[in-house]
């Protein structure tokens, strides 16, 4: 990218090429679409300007002509469309291999939080190659992450996760802004994204002692007293958390809803808002009382549960909702 | 026809402007005429206004640092001109002088259905007006004229409560105009005077109409919500007490969406008019044009998610809205058409208020070729929120109702003056208007796909030659908007005077007196011949429009 007068942005990650490919296709449509205005407005502007002993000559119009010009555009708008909707589809749909980071926006700053432990301030380093989903929140008011070298952007909502992936292409450093507007220093909201060669990646995970995230979310399970009521040998007073992540579950209202991100966020800071099949809102908010880093670490914790492990996994390959039912014949 | 017309006289006859001079009998009259002038008074000091702002926002641009002003200024200062632009300028602006003006004279009515309502409309807006005024002169506000919360409900500490009562009241003036315009349509057209005969200005409006009045409410509701939440906490848009900041983004967008229509149509309506004279013909495919108008409205209310596609909303919610958005592409791409196709084999003339129905199509039709792209989902993931959707909207809204507006302005000035603008300056102007304009807003769409996000008071320095090409730009525009202003002072006193029809235009605004009496009409009209029938209309020299 030319540092004196950029007119196209850098291609860093595996999205750049297909974006730019349907907006070259867009612009050569608009493109041939202008010039035909310009050159029929200009020519008949030409040819037909007054002349003495010339008079206009009235057109009732036709519409036959007013079908073929809405239906033409219509067909082309549609290929605009199909392509736009594929190519977002991708964009919105992170792959199942995904290395997952944690990023918490606040006024005016981007941290992100490795799997490993490492964190970040205003620069995250992510490896070529590998597929990255970010699991985003805001501590404040509404950000955005926008990379343009990787010509993606999502919201970072407060309250709820949402996501972003992206697969680099390209070692380099490329800028990182916040474009969604969050007062006073907005457009101080950037910092760099360091995309590495998967070897000095590995080399820059390795320095410095870290802490895994689900390590830290497993130590807060434990201080904060989650591990009394959800159990993970029993039932307790709360569901089994253990291999929930990811699977459905029955609710007291008789809608199904599945454990995602969000679903976990929700219960930790909301627990009366989805209550399970079978047992009592009994749960006390933790609003306040976990940082959004903390709570990171906890839904990374609860995911981590999922993944079967020796022991556990074979007590809960049923969704969550049957030991929930089990209590509830209980409690009748 | 030629009954119609009124002799020409020597004394200067009883007219709107100067049946009586106090300013009581211009502060409480009920004529629409005045009215309209009340209207052409207050939204051009707003346009200075809001133009004082985007300068200074060019000014700020021109380096890459924060240098000109401190932040919170600079996001208090775009805030300002989208606010005052929107709110106060676009939304009012062709309806409102134009539309307040001309309806009721194009349908041979003496004045609208409810003038006491018309003058309540604009003494809104005054008290709107200078309500956002006091908000700017003690502190102003820093959301930008979106209001997002949460930042809008608990984290900024301007003055939002004051700038959502601003907007609050001069959305029901735009309420009550919309009201006064359906009732006269429907109610006071002149004998003969068939929907199928009406101008297309005309059809415009009445679909701007609707959209105000069923729009605007929401809006109205949706500032009463951010108040609400902001004083009392109640938990609507603050996910910490079980608010949902999207919800907000949903009931704005689904006034502020249709807003842009409430701006463009009764532009499309003037251009409509322009091109029929200058073309001396009448509009291709007439019908389709005044139905695609509606069609717009109609759409228009169905499209606002495409301000979210990434704000969190579901996959399949936004390839809806933009099967949806693109839609709304069809209608507009109809009247491009037929514009263009009017030309065909017509005879036209070059004067002024042609120029900037060329301008218009030009810098609509760009306006709305960028709009497809951002219409397109996997390419505004990148360029949304950057100055990529920055230049889009400035080519519809100020190419596009801007272009519009001064068009109609420099056509209906003589009826509305009585007086001629002086051609030469005028054409000077709106080539200064076109040049201006697209160095200001074309170097902005490289800028956005570039990466530049909007709403920034500081930037990489690699985004500074656009930024400076932009600011250049908006000096020339500056300049392209200033002069009209001045030469219309100045044509009140020096201007020739103007004939009754100095365009020999179709319309009945021109069978009446320039400026026309306070009741319109010596006598009310009766139609017996479609819009635009210039075959009709004698093709005279249309060179130096003749001083009676």
């Amino acid at each position: 990218m030319s540092k004196f007068l950029p007119l196209w942005p850098d291609q860093a990650s595996t999205m750049s090429g297909q974006v730019d490919a349907l907006y070259i296709y867009l612009l050569l449509v608009a493109g041939v679409m202008t010039a035909l205005i310009f050159v029929a407005v200009t020519v008949l502007a030409i040819k037909y300007r007054r002349v003495r002993g010339r008079e206009a000559q009235q057109i009732e119009g036709s519409t036959i002509l007013e079908i073929t010009w809405s239906v033409i555009p219509f067909f082309v708008m549609l290929t605009f469309f199909i392509w736009g909707a594929v190519l977002y589809f991708k964009e919105r749909t992170p792959p199942a291999d995904s290395t997952e980071i944690y990023v918490v926006a606040k006024q005016w700053m981007w941290k992100f939080e490795h799997m490993e432990g490492q964190r970040e301030i205003n620069e995250l380093h992510v490896p070529t190659g590998q597929n990255i989903k970010l699991i985003m929140t805001s501590q404040d008011v509404i950000h955005s992450f926008f990379v343009p070298a990787f010509r993606l952007k999502q919201d970072v909502l407060p309250g709820r996760y949402t996501t972003l992936w992206f697969k680099a292409t390209v070692p380099g450093r490329y800028h990182l802004f916040c474009a969604e507007y969050c007062g006073t220093n907005h457009s101080g909201m950037g910092g760099e994204i360091v995309v590495m060669e998967p070897r000095d990646y590995a080399q820059w995970m390795a320095g410095g002692p870290a802490v895994p995230l689900q390590e830290t979310g497993k130590q807060l399970f434990a201080t904060l007293g989650c591990a009394t009521c959800h159990r993970s040998d029993v039932q307790g007073r709360g569901p089994n958390l253990v291999g929930i992540y990811n699977k459905p579950v029955l609710l007291e209202d008789g809608r199904t809803v599945t454990a995602d991100e969000n679903y976990v966020r929700e219960s930790i800071l909301n627990p009366t808002a989805k209550i399970v099949n079978g047992f009592k809102p009994v749960m006390p908010t933790f609003q306040g009382i976990v940082s959004e880093e903390q709570l990171n670490a906890l839904v990374a914790y609860v995911k981590s549960l999922a993944q079967p492990t020796p022991g556990s996994a074979g007590l809960q390959n049923e969704p969550a909702a049957s030991p929930a039912q089990t209590q509830k014949t209980q409690v009748q | 026809m030629a009954s119609a017309v009124i002799p020409a006289n020597q004394a200067p006859k009883l007219n709107y402007l100067n049946n009586g001079h106090s300013l009581r009998s211009w502060l409480l009259t009920t004529d629409h005429k005045r009215i309209a002038v009340l209207y052409l008074i207050s939204v051009t000091t707003f346009f200075f206004l809001g133009g004082f702002f985007a300068m200074l926002i060019r000014l700020e641009l021109l380096t890459p640092q924060g240098d000109l002003m401190q932040a919170d200024t600079y996001n208090k200062v775009f805030t300002m001109h989208g606010m005052i632009m929107v709110f106060f300028f676009l939304i009012p602006v062709v309806p409102a002088v134009l539309g307040n003006f001309l309806i009721p004279i194009m349908i041979g009515a003496k004045d609208l259905a409810f003038p006491r309502i018309n003058l309540l409309s604009w003494y809104l807006y005054i008290i709107g007006g200078i309500l956002i005024t006091h908000v700017m002169l003690t502190g102003g506000v820093d959301t930008g004229w979106t209001f997002y919360a949460p930042f809008s409900t608990e984290y900024t500490n301007t003055k939002i409560v004051e700038a959502g009562l601003a907007v609050f009241i001069a959305g029901f003036s735009s309420i009550f105009t919309g009201l006064n315009f359906i009732v006269t349509i429907h109610r006071m057209r002149a004998p003969g005077l068939t929907w199928d005969r009406l101008p297309l200005f005309i059809w415009s409006n009445y679909a701007t109409s609707l959209v105000m009045v069923l729009g605007t409410p929401v809006v109205a509701i949706t500032i009463v919500l951010v108040a609400v939440e902001r004083l009392f906490h109640l938990g609507i848009f603050d996910p910490r007490l079980g608010g949902d900041p999207v919800l907000f983004q949903h009931l704005f967008w689904f006034y502020s969406h249709p807003a842009v229509y409430i701006m463009i149509l009764p532009s499309m309506g003037v251009v409509s008019e322009l091109i029929a004279c200058f073309a001396r013909k009448r509009i291709f495919g007439y019908k389709f044009v005044a139905l695609s108008s509606v069609a717009i409205a109609v759409f228009g209310f169905l499209v606002w998610a495409h301000h979210m596609f990434v704000a969190g909303i579901s996959l399949y919610a936004a390839m809806i809205f933009s099967f949806l958005s693109f839609s709304v592409g069809v209608p507009s791409a109809v009247k491009v058409f037929n514009w263009t196709a009017t030309l065909y084999k017509g005879s036209i003339t070059y004067a002024t208020p042609m120029l900037y129905a060329f301008g218009f199509i030009g810098l609509f039709t760009m306006g709305g070729l960028t709009g497809l792209m951002l219409a397109t989902i996997g390419i505004d993931v990148h360029v949304t929120d950057t100055y990529f959707v920055v230049a889009h909207f400035h080519y519809v809204m100020v190419g596009g109702v801007l272009m519009g507006y001064l068009g109609g302005m420099h056509f209906w000035w003589p009826k509305i003056s009585g007086r001629m603008y002086p051609e030469g300056w005028a054409k000077l102007s709106a080539l200064f208007v076109f040049v201006g304009f697209n160095l200001t807003f074309f170097p902005q769409f490289i800028l956005g796909y570039v990466g530049m996000p909007r709403r920034y008071w500081q930037y990489p320095p690699e985004f500074q030659v656009l930024n400076v090409l932009s600011t250049a730009g908006a000096s020339i525009l500056a300049v392209g908007y200033l002069l009209p202003m001045i030469y219309f002072l100045w044509s009140l006193r020096y201007g020739p005077i103007a004939s009754d029809n100095p365009w020999h235009a179709a319309g009945l605004e021109w069978k009446t007196t320039s400026p026309p009496p306070t009741f319109n009409f010596e006598e009310t009209p009766v139609v017996t011949w479609e819009a635009y029938n210039y075959d009709e209309i004698p093709d005279k020299e249309l060179e130096a429009p003749v001083a009676r």
